[in-house]
Parts: structure tokens; C-alpha cells; sequence
């Protein structure tokens, strides 16, 4: 598994995703306003695409990097300026567009300034959400992206046998029974897919930068989500399984959420997409891939699903990242630190987690 | 902006505020003054129309022997004192007051935009789609609000159960009620006006984008003292009426074709001016705590207080003047403040980057056709109109004071410090002690 990190895979896939959706969409755009013709335009959408990615990247390098960059003198400069630096960038193509304008083509140059923007908001945030969860752990990549996955291929399945009743007029070949039958398949799915994957380390630990070796590892005490744990089954199930404990890991818990979300809840970016289509009279979104369309078509459920991971992991599953805290914390004004330091021994002392009698 | 005219009513002749060195210059002009008047260039150089049917019936009297040109002069130099005396009297009413007329100021921008929306699309009988823009204008305050309460109100939120929980899950619920406006719009699509829908919502995300975070970033600027707030916005202000008078005085190369009034000589002179008054209003205010304390929430009082020892950047400071200026200046050494200094970046913003953000307003009201972005103010347009150049400077400020000003915000720290394990907790605590005693900020033997 060591050879080309997968973790290092992964990044560079994500990436290459997210330029081409981000082409796709904004070439849509040319066609639909007909402004091939605005040259300053394009190389503009380049350069704030370049800014955003600029300033997310800055963020993330800062975070998990941060041995790498404390050595280098000129990254460490970037870090400690990195929004300022960020926005700058994202000022100069700001007046570059106001420099642009043209007496003939104002509408268009803001439409396709606001077109750019969205564009941005939905697909570059969203890849750098899916980044951050992946180095949460290689398990809260796969197993979402392979929820939806899933997720779309039984709801056709089942709407294939047994589709009747449709679901929603934007989509007519969508029915409720591929629906709900998508959704019961992929908990199981997502469910023992988990199952597999929580047992190996290469999956379920963070992924880390070791500086020594200039490579990432993905190695760790795995953490409790990760180890078995008996649990009784429902007196509902037990008739039904007839067993009375079983041994999961609490992560499979965790699965049924994503996997729910992305069955119910993830369509919608579908539908969404869908609608964009229709509205702007376009069969697909590009013709990358045969009979599929282009990346964006396969992408469409992913959206949101990027987004709930990465906010369900904040507010349920981890804390803040803790040399963060500690890296923000040795920034801050020696008094600060000093009020900050006090302030944490007495609520380590009360939690017992510090004997009040050691000393230095 | 019906008080607006209350107090017009009251006092037509404008007012006579001890501090406000823009009025005193003001009545020294004879009626002159002193706005933004490049709306009136779309219409190719026609002569100043008269402002709206708005204006209030008593300045209508008392202008009537005037000829349309210097009446709208006057229309517009009075709401121009209004508008500050306004200013001045919320910022003397407190944090509070601020706090809500930016949130009403905000709420005035989105409405005044996607009322163009409308107008531009004709889709005002898309029911649902009004709704829905107000619905994710609640959603995007509440979590910007949420975040802000969080930081600053750390010890109530944690006093009162349900808030408690509504903080520590703030983000997820949040994104929750994003998501069901989302859903919904995407069950609202209607058959034949897919496309209008799509405008619609892309027109909302970015009005979102643009005037609801610029305003917590006004309020978070606000937070860190009420000069944060106050000396930007000034300085926006002044470069607007200075480069306005030396325009008319000395105006001569344009600018920019998309704001012809716009010249050369107004832009240079009013760069200098703005750091002139930058440097001037920031030494007045960096005397009064009231102003350079970070506002704070005193939990006993339930209220906020705004007192502290001032930091390094408020007190008096000698510095050397370079050789250059000291045969102009004749002194050798001058006594400022720190923040003087920074007072100069700011103002320098506000004087070169700023106007793109009103050019940015001009090239989108010629976009879209429109005049003024709504008829609030007499003479001036709407609101977005007299906001439109604050835009980045919000943005850049709370950009300035994150990079160069303060560090992270040490009771957030504690807060995050709080939910890690017990393991890491120690860790950063080890590791923090360790940095202490090296700094020799902490005696190893010292139980602090």
C-alpha cells in the first residue's frame, strides 16, 4: 500500500476533478451568453479559479503541514500572511474585471462574473471539503463517494424492476420505488462496506506528513470509533437475527447517517442538476464520458454530500485540530498567553487531569 | 428612512455638530456639495434632473425660487449632513444600536438588489422564490450570528442550556436549514421558467455573498474597538466628497470611461486629502477608551462595556521624522499614535481600491439599465448606492486586523481548548508551559 501514497492519489484526482467541472460549467456559460468573444473574460475566470484554490490550499498546507512549513524561512512568511496575501491576489483580478468592462457588453461581463463566482462557491469549496475529510481519514472519503455511488446504481436497479410511481416531474425516469429501495440497499451497503474498510489502519487513520521521510503516513492507535465494541440488538431484531449481541464498530452507526443522507438528501444535488440542464437546454454537461456525459453529470449527487461529511465530522465526530490550537496559540501576545495558561491549569487541576502539587 | 425626514423637517438649514469637521466645510461652500453624482452620466450628459418625487415637501418649498441645478445641489447636500449626523448619533448610542443598523442596513442592500432581480427578469410572480430569498438571507444571519455569539457572549452561551446546544452543533444546524431551503427550491422548479429560477437563486447567492458578509465583517471589525468601524468608514466618506470637490475644482483628465465624471486630479487630491483626515480623526480618537477598547459583554451586567488598558497601538509614541520632511516639518521628533500609522494604510485602501467597488456599482447599474439602485434617499439613490465604495473596505480591514493587528481571539482558543481529549489537552499544555518558561515569562518553580 506504501508505493504512490494513496493519499497523495486521491489529491491530485480531486483536483484534476474539480478544474474540469469548473470548465465544464463555465464553458456552458460562454455558449449559453454567447461570449466567446470577451477573451480578458477567460483568462479572468482562471485567475480567481487559481485565487480560491490559492487561499484553500494556504489554509490546509498551514494545518497539516505544519513541520514541513516551520522549516522553511519564505513558507513561513506565506503562512503568517496568507489571508492578507489571499485577498490581495483576489483584489487584482477584482479590478482587473472593473478594468475591463466594455461599453457594449456589460450585462454580460457581469453575468458571467456572477457565473464564475457561484461556479466557484459550488465546486471549489466543495473539493476542499472532500480534501479535509480525507485527511480525516482515507474511510470518510470512500465511504461517502461510494454511498452515492451505490446509492444511484440500485435506484436505478430497483426503479428498473420495479419502478411504477414517479418522484418528481424535473426527473421522470426517477421512481419512488428505485427510491426507496436505492435507500434500504445502500445502509446495508454502506453498512459492510464499513465493516471492511474500519479494520485496516491504512484507512481509518488520519492522514499525516512525516517530514523525516517526506511522505504521508497513515498510521495511528486507531481511535474508539474504530475499535469493535459489543452492542445488544433491539428485542425488535433479535427475533428477526436471532442473535443477542452482535460486534461492530460504533463507525458503522456513523455509516447509516452518510449512507441515509446520500439516499435521501443527495438525489437533490441530482435533481438540481437536472434543472440547471433543462434551463439552459443542455443534454449533458460535456461529452467526456461516453453514454455518461461529462464529470459534472457524475458529480451532481456528490455536491452536498461533501459538505454534510464535512460538517457532520466537525460538529459530531473530532474537535478542533489540536496543533492548530497549539500553533495559534504560541502566535498570540505573551500576556494573552500567560492569562490563557493560568486559565487552563485551573480547569485541568478541577478535571483532575493535572495533581495541583506538581511543579515546573 | 422616515426619520431621515422627521428630522429634516425639523432643521432644513442642516446641523451643527461641534465634531463634525465635514459640515463645517460643508456651510462654507455656499450650498455646494459634495456627492457621488455619476448616476447622472448615463444619460449622456443630459443636465442634472431633478432628484425624485421623494423630496420632502418643505425642502420643496424653501427650494423653489432656486433654478433645478443648484436645488438638486442642495437636496443632495443636505441628506449628505443627514446621513452623517445620523452616522454620529448611533455611534454615540453604542454598540448595540450599530450592531442593528448595520443588520438593518444589510437587510435594506439585499432587498434594494433583489428587487432588481425582479425587475431585470420579470419574475415577480415567482412566489415561491421570495420566500425562499428571505428564507437564505435568515439562514446565512443566523450562522454568522451564531459564530459571533459563540466568540463574544462565550460565558452566557454557556450559562443557559439551550443555547449551549445550540451552539456546540451550530454548524450542522446551520447547514440543516440551508439544505431545506435548498430542497425546496429545487421542488419549486416550475416547467416553464427553469431559467428564471436559476437566475433567481444565483442572483440571491451572490447578494449573499457580497452584502451579508461584508456586514459581520463590519461587526467583527466593531468588536475589536469602535475605531475599527468608525475610521474606515470615514475615510470612505471623505474620499467620496474630497474627490468630489477636487474634481469640480481642479477637474480636468477623466478617469475612467465607466464613471466620466470621475477625474484624475479628483482621485489624487482626494487620496491625499483622505490620509490627511485619516491621520487627523484617528489621533482624536485614539485619545477615548470608548473607542479603541475592544467591546466586551459583562456578564454580571448583562450589557456591553467597552473599557480596558489600552493596547500598545493607542498610546503615544515618539518617532523620528525622516530627513525629508524635517526641513518641512521643522520638528525632529513628533508624538503619534501607532495606530496613526495604520490609520494611513487604511485610508490609502479606501482612496485607491475603494472607488473600483463604486465603478463596480456604476458598470452594473449601466448593466442593468437603472438609474439608482432604489429611491431612499433623495438625491443619492439607495442605499446601495452610498455603500457601494465600503464594500471591500470591510473586507480589508477585518483582513488588516486578522494579518498585522491582533492574533487569534484568546477566549475562542480556550473555548476549542475546552472539547479536546485529555490527552491533548495536556499536550498543548506541556507544550505551552515549555514556551512560557523559555520565554522566561514563567519561573520553572513558579505555581502561577
Amino acid at each position: 500500500w506504501g508505493g504512490l501514497d494513496g493519499a497523495l492519489v486521491f489529491l491530485g484526482l480531486v483536483l484534476s476533478i474539480q478544474v474540469k467541472c469548473y470548465h465544464e460549467i463555465i464553458t456552458i456559460g460562454y455558449r449559453v451568453y454567447h461570449s466567446y468573444d470577451l477573451p480578458w473574460f477567460r483568462s479572468l475566470s482562471w485567475y480567481f479559479l487559481l485565487c480560491v484554490n490559492y487561499f484553500f490550499y494556504g489554509e490546509t498546507v498551514a494545518d497539516y503541514f505544519a513541520t514541513f512549513v516551520q522549516r522553511r524561512e519564505q513558507l513561513q512568511f506565506l503562512i503568517r500572511y496568507h489571508r492578507f496575501i489571499s485577498f490581495a491576489l483576489y483584489l487584482t483580478g477584482f479590478c482587473m474585471f472593473v478594468l475591463s468592462l466594455v461599453k457594449k457588453h456589460y450585462r454580460l461581463q457581469f453575468y458571467m462574473f456572477a457565473w464564475t463566482h457561484v461556479t466557484l462557491l459550488i465546486t471549489v469549496t466543495q473539493s476542499h471539503l472532500v480534501i479535509q475529510n480525507l485527511f480525516e481519514g482515507m474511510i470518510w472519503f470512500l465511504v461517502p463517494i461510494s454511498s452515492v455511488i451505490c446509492n444511484d446504481i440500485t435506484a436505478y436497479i430497483f426503479g428498473f424492476f420495479f419502478g411504477r410511481t414517479p418522484l418528481i416531474k424535473l426527473s421522470p425516469k426517477k421512481t419512488w420505488e428505485g427510491f426507496i429501495g436505492g435507500f434500504f440497499s445502500t445502509v446495508v451497503f454502506g453498512f459492510i462496506f464499513s465493516y471492511f474498510l474500519a479494520q485496516h489502519q491504512y484507512f481509518v487513520c488520519p492522514v499525516e506528513y512525516n517530514s523525516e521521510t517526506n511522505r504521508f503516513v497513515t498510521e495511528c492507535e486507531p481511535s474508539e470509533l474504530f475499535q469493535m465494541k459489543k452492542y445488544s440488538v433491539p428485542p425488535l431484531l433479535q427475533a428477526v437475527l436471532g442473535w443477542e449481541t452482535v460486534n461492530m464498530y460504533p463507525f458503522q452507526m456513523h455509516s447509516i447517517a452518510l449512507s441515509t443522507f446520500a439516499s435521501l438528501i443527495g438525489p437533490f444535488g441530482g435533481f438540481f442538476a437536472s434543472g440547471f440542464k433543462r434551463a439552459f437546454k443542455i443534454k449533458d454537461f460535456a461529452d467526456t464520458i461516453p453514454g455518461h456525459g461529462g464529470i459534472m453529470d457524475r458529480f451532481d449527487c456528490q455536491y452536498l454530500m461533501a459538505t454534510f461529511v464535512h460538517v457532520y465530522i466537525t460538529s459530531f465526530i473530532r474537535g478542533p485540530n489540536p496543533s492548530k490550537l497549539l500553533k495559534q496559540l504560541l502566535i498570540l501576545q505573551p500576556e494573552q498567553q500567560l492569562s490563557v495558561y493560568k486559565t487552563l491549569k485551573s480547569h485541568l487541576v478541577e478535571k483532575g487531569i493535572l495533581q495541583p502539587s506538581l511543579r515546573g | 428612512m422616515t426619520e431621515l425626514r422627521q428630522r429634516l423637517g425639523r432643521e432644513p438649514g442642516g446641523t451643527r455638530e461641534p465634531e463634525e469637521k465635514e459640515s463645517e466645510s460643508e456651510n462654507k461652500l455656499d450650498g455646494e456639495t459634495a456627492s457621488d453624482s455619476e448616476s447622472k452620466s448615463e444619460f449622456g450628459g443630459s443636465p442634472p434632473v431633478p432628484t425624485s418625487d421623494d423630496t420632502p415637501e418643505v425642502l420643496n418649498r424653501a427650494l423653489s425660487n432656486l433654478s433645478s441645478r443648484w436645488k438638486n445641489w442642495w437636496v443632495r447636500g443636505i441628506l449628505t449632513l443627514a446621513m452623517i449626523t445620523f452616522f454620529f448619533i448611533i455611534i454615540y448610542l453604542g454598540p448595540m444600536v450599530l450592531m442593528t443598523i448595520v443588520m438593518c442596513v444589510q437587510i435594506k442592500c439585499f432587498h434594494e438588489i433583489i428587487t432588481i432581480g425582479y425587475n431585470v427578469y420579470h419574475s415577480y410572480d415567482l412566489p415561491w422564490f421570495r420566500t425562499l430569498s428571505w428564507y437564505f438571507l435568515l439562514c446565512v444571519n443566523y450562522f454568522f450570528y451564531g459564530e459571533t455569539v459563540t466568540d463574544y457572549f462565550f460565558t452566557l452561551v454557556q450559562r443557559e442550556e439551550p443555547l449551549r446546544i445550540l451552539s456546540k452543533y451550530h454548524r450542522f444546524i446551520s447547514f440543516a436549514l440551508y439544505l431545506t431551503g435548498f430542497c425546496m427550491f429545487v421542488l419549486s422548479l416550475v416547467k416553464k421558467h427553469y431559467r428564471l429560477q436559476f437566475y433567481m437563486f444565483g442572483w440571491t447567492h451572490v447578494t449573499l455573498l457580497i452584502v451579508v458578509t461584508q456586514s459581520h465583517l463590519i461587526i467583527h471589525n466593531l468588536f475589536e474597538g469602535m475605531i475599527w468601524f468608525i475610521v474606515p468608514i470615514s475615510c470612505v466618506i471623505c474620499n467620496d466628497i474630497m474627490a468630489y470637490m477636487f474634481g469640480f475644482f481642479f477637474g480636468r483628465t477623466p478617469l475612467i470611461k465607466l464613471s466620466p465624471k470621475k477625474t484624475w486630479e479628483g482621485f489624487i487630491g482626494g487620496f491625499f486629502a483622505t490620509v490627511l483626515f485619516g491621520l487627523l480623526l484617528s489621533y482624536v480618537m485614539s485619545g477615548y477608551r470608548c473607542f479603541t477598547c475592544p467591546v466586551e459583554f459583562n456578564n454580571d451586567t448583562n450589557s456591553f462595556t467597552v473599557d480596558c488598558e489600552p493596547s500598545e497601538l493607542f498610546q503615544l509614541q515618539e518617532y523620528n521624522i525622516p530627513l525629508v520632511l524635517q526641513s518641512v516639518v521643522g520638528w525632529k521628533t513628533v508624538r503619534m499614535y501607532p495606530f496613526q500609522i495604520h490609520s494611513i494604510a487604511l485610508s490609502t485602501f479606501a482612496s485607491l481600491i475603494g472607488p473600483f467597488g463604486g465603478f463596480f456599482a456604476s458598470g452594473f447599474k449601466r448593466a442593468f439599465k437603472i438609474k439608482d439602485f432604489a429611491n431612499t434617499i433623495p438625491g443619492h439613490g439607495g442605499i446601495m448606492d452610498r455603500f457601494d465604495c465600503q464594500y471591500l473596505m470591510a473586507t480589508f480591514v477585518n483582513v488588516y486586523i486578522a494579518s498585522f493587528i491582533r492574533g487569534p481571539n484568546p477566549s475562542k482558543l480556550i473555548q476549542q481548548f475546552l472539547t479536546l481529549r485529555p490527552d491533548q489537552q495536556l499536550h498543548i499544555f506541556n507544550t505551552l508551559k515549555a514556551h512560557l518558561v523559555d520565554k522566561g515569562m514563567l519561573g520553572s518553580l513558579e505555581d502561577a
